[in-house]
């Protein structure tokens, strides 16, 4: 029985029928990691041990106690503390580190019944776009192994592009779900900042950061998303909303609809492929009773920057945390305090963190604070009003994921400009706070495109619903990579 | 154009608790003159009667109720601290 292609309702239809059972899922999930993973490099630490025999516990519950994702496995990326399992962030300097207690969303997702089979890799500290910014090792894209999964979720979406898992979490900042998500040709959703906790979620950039789910269908993850989200006194960011049932909203019918396209995101730079499949994707919303119009988000081309300075400045201060005293990487070369913390964090950082924590500090030093730091706020006031004022006219804004698709491996890994720019059209979203999802649109040369769909604050239900309408008239979510070739499970 | 230079970025990596070496503070200058260059793209925008954005949702203070909570144990708290004795954290002699 292939396993790896199903939805969670077939998954749970499966398990219903007493045709297959947890422990037997659970055991072809590692089994399909095993023979997948030495090509991907997704995972890091696997908890194998414990997930078999808390699915093997499981298997006794009575079939009216389970949800829709009882028993089923999922990935979790690494910045997410998980209790007794190792999370380093893919950072040296949180080598060995042991969370002594669960991120939020672990605990919901412990309560809605899923298996955690283990942490995936990502970039340090969620900072880069391409996994190549791991101490550990870089994950690679199951479409083509010679190109990046995209980052900083890389792992997290290309575990469930290889099938490995159906379900993961990953986080984003800037573009970390959407962008590896487009990039590996899976359903990539950031919801609405304070839509989930971040309790528990090593913070990089404490006002962008969003904890959302990475699945192969649109309906799994509104199931996901249903799980992990609501208000947590834990976290004194996370609004209190009410949390509605994503899935109800998966209606298909979109007639009527009003989309407003932005003309800067067919800008230079935006590949003709990627453009195209925005466009043919236009037209199958379209088929389906939707309209659209071209519309302006004028201040687009300020998003960079004013993300990496802001970006860069709350990072600098949240990783002043790690000092070598109470937990991780602790230097042997200390002959004053100085030296001790000096070295421990240069030993522990990788050079992009070094980059961003200098690029911080210089915005956030007196003689710069207004030039950098307060313009860029500013700036950020001035983005977010070009999204209410386009929300006032139109339900969901449309355009590709990424630039390109999936680039190689080291091939712009020595520049970090280029970098950047390859989250210009996901960046815009973090800075207004607004939900957005990436879903399979298209393929250049074999690498999968992504769709990107923007929604009002806390409208989630209207961007899964088109999202939905659109994988229903499509066939690009069914596609599978080479990596599924020959493998078992 | 500002211009970052070798001793500009030593003086950061200081502020930042970063040990760098000469040949390492001229790669990162290189770099972050190029990053805070094209950041100064923002100059072109009048933001002088625009209110700065810290967050994108309306935040108000929490406040809970002023009652004391069992914290997490000691024994707990100490599982990744590299060296301990007696419920204390350990760290390297800097004073002689």
């Amino acid at each position: 029985m292939k396993l790896a292609d199903k939805t969670a309702n077939e998954l749970q239809e499966l398990l219903h029928s007493k045709e297959l059972t947890i422990a037997e899922l659970t055991e072809a999930t590692f089994k399909r990691i095993q023979e997948l993973d030495p090509k991907v490099d997704a995972f890091l630490a696997l908890n194998e041990e414990q997930a078999t025999k808390q699915a093997a516990e499981m298997d006794q519950t009575d079939a009216g106690e389970r949800g829709p994702l009882f028993g089923l496995p999922i990935g979790v990326k690494d910045n997410i503390v998980t209790e007794g399992l190792e999370t380093t962030a893919s950072s040296l300097i949180l080598k060995g580190f042991n969370p002594i207690y669960n991120a939020t969303v672990v605990d919901k997702l412990r309560e809605a019944g899923m298996v955690i089979v283990g942490k995936l890799n990502m970039d340090e500290f969620a900072m880069g776009s391409s996994n190549e910014n791991s101490y550990y090792k870089n994950t690679k894209n199951p479409w083509n192994l010679e190109t990046v999964p995209g980052g900083s979720s890389g792992g997290s979406a290309a575990a469930v592009a290889a099938g490995e898992v159906p379900f993961t979490l990953g986080s984003d900042t800037g573009g970390s779900i959407r962008q590896p998500a487009a990039f590996c040709g899976v359903v990539g959703m950031k919801p609405t900042y304070g839509r989930v906790s971040r309790f528990g979620l090593i913070a990089y950039a404490s006002s962008f950061d969003q904890i959302g789910p990475i699945t192969r269908t649109v309906k799994d993850n509104a199931l996901l998303l249903n799980a992990i989200s609501g208000h947590d006194e834990k976290d004194s960011t996370s609004a209190n909303v009410e949390v509605p049932d994503f899935t109800a909203a998966l209606t298909g019918d979109i007639n009527g609809l009003r989309i407003g396209v932005p003309k800067e995101y067919f800008a230079e730079g935006v590949s003709e492929a990627s453009k195209q499949a925005v466009k043919d994707a236009l037209k199958v919303l379209e088929e389906k009773g939707a309209t659209w119009e071209e519309i302006s988000l004028p201040h687009s081309k300020y998003a960079l920057s004013t993300y990496y300075i802001l970006a860069s400045s709350e990072a600098s201060s949240n990783l002043s945390r790690f000092d070598g005293i109470r937990y991780g990487y602790r230097t042997e070369k200390a002959g004053s305090l100085l030296e001790f913390y000096m070295n421990t964090r240069s030993e522990g950082f990788g050079d992009e963190v070094k980059r961003r924590i200098m690029l911080g500090t210089y915005a956030l030093s007196s003689g710069y604070y207004d030039a950098y730091y307060k313009k860029a706020q500013k700036v950020r006031t001035l983005i977010k009003q070009d999204f209410d004022k386009a929300f006032e006219n139109f339900d969901v804004i449309v355009g590709p994921t990424t630039p390109t698709p999936a680039f190689k491996i080291d091939e712009i890994i020595d520049d970090p400009l280029t970098m950047y720019a390859n989250d210009i059209l996901t960046i815009p979203v973090n800075l207004a706070g607004v939900p957005a999802i990436s879903v399979p649109c298209g393929f250049d040369n074999g690498l999968p495109l992504g769709l990107q769909i923007i929604g009002n604050y806390f409208d989630e239900e209207t961007v899964y619903r088109v999202a939905d309408a659109f994988e229903q008239a499509t066939e690009f979510h069914k596609e599978t990579p080479q990596t599924w070739e020959g493998a078992a499970q | 154009m500002a211009k970052m230079t070798k001793e500009e970025v030593i003086e950061v990596a200081h502020l930042a608790r970063l040990a760098i070496t000469d040949e390492e503070a001229v790669h990162f200058a290189d770099q972050l003159e190029a990053i805070t260059n094209a950041m100064e793209l923002l100059n072109e925008l009048d933001t002088e009667n625009v209110e700065p954005t810290t967050h994108v949702l309306p935040l108000v203070n929490v406040m809970r109720e002023d009652k004391s909570i069992e914290g997490l144990p000691r024994e707990l708290v100490m599982k990744n601290v590299k060296e301990h004795e007696g419920g204390q954290v350990r760290v390297p002699t800097i004073l002689d």
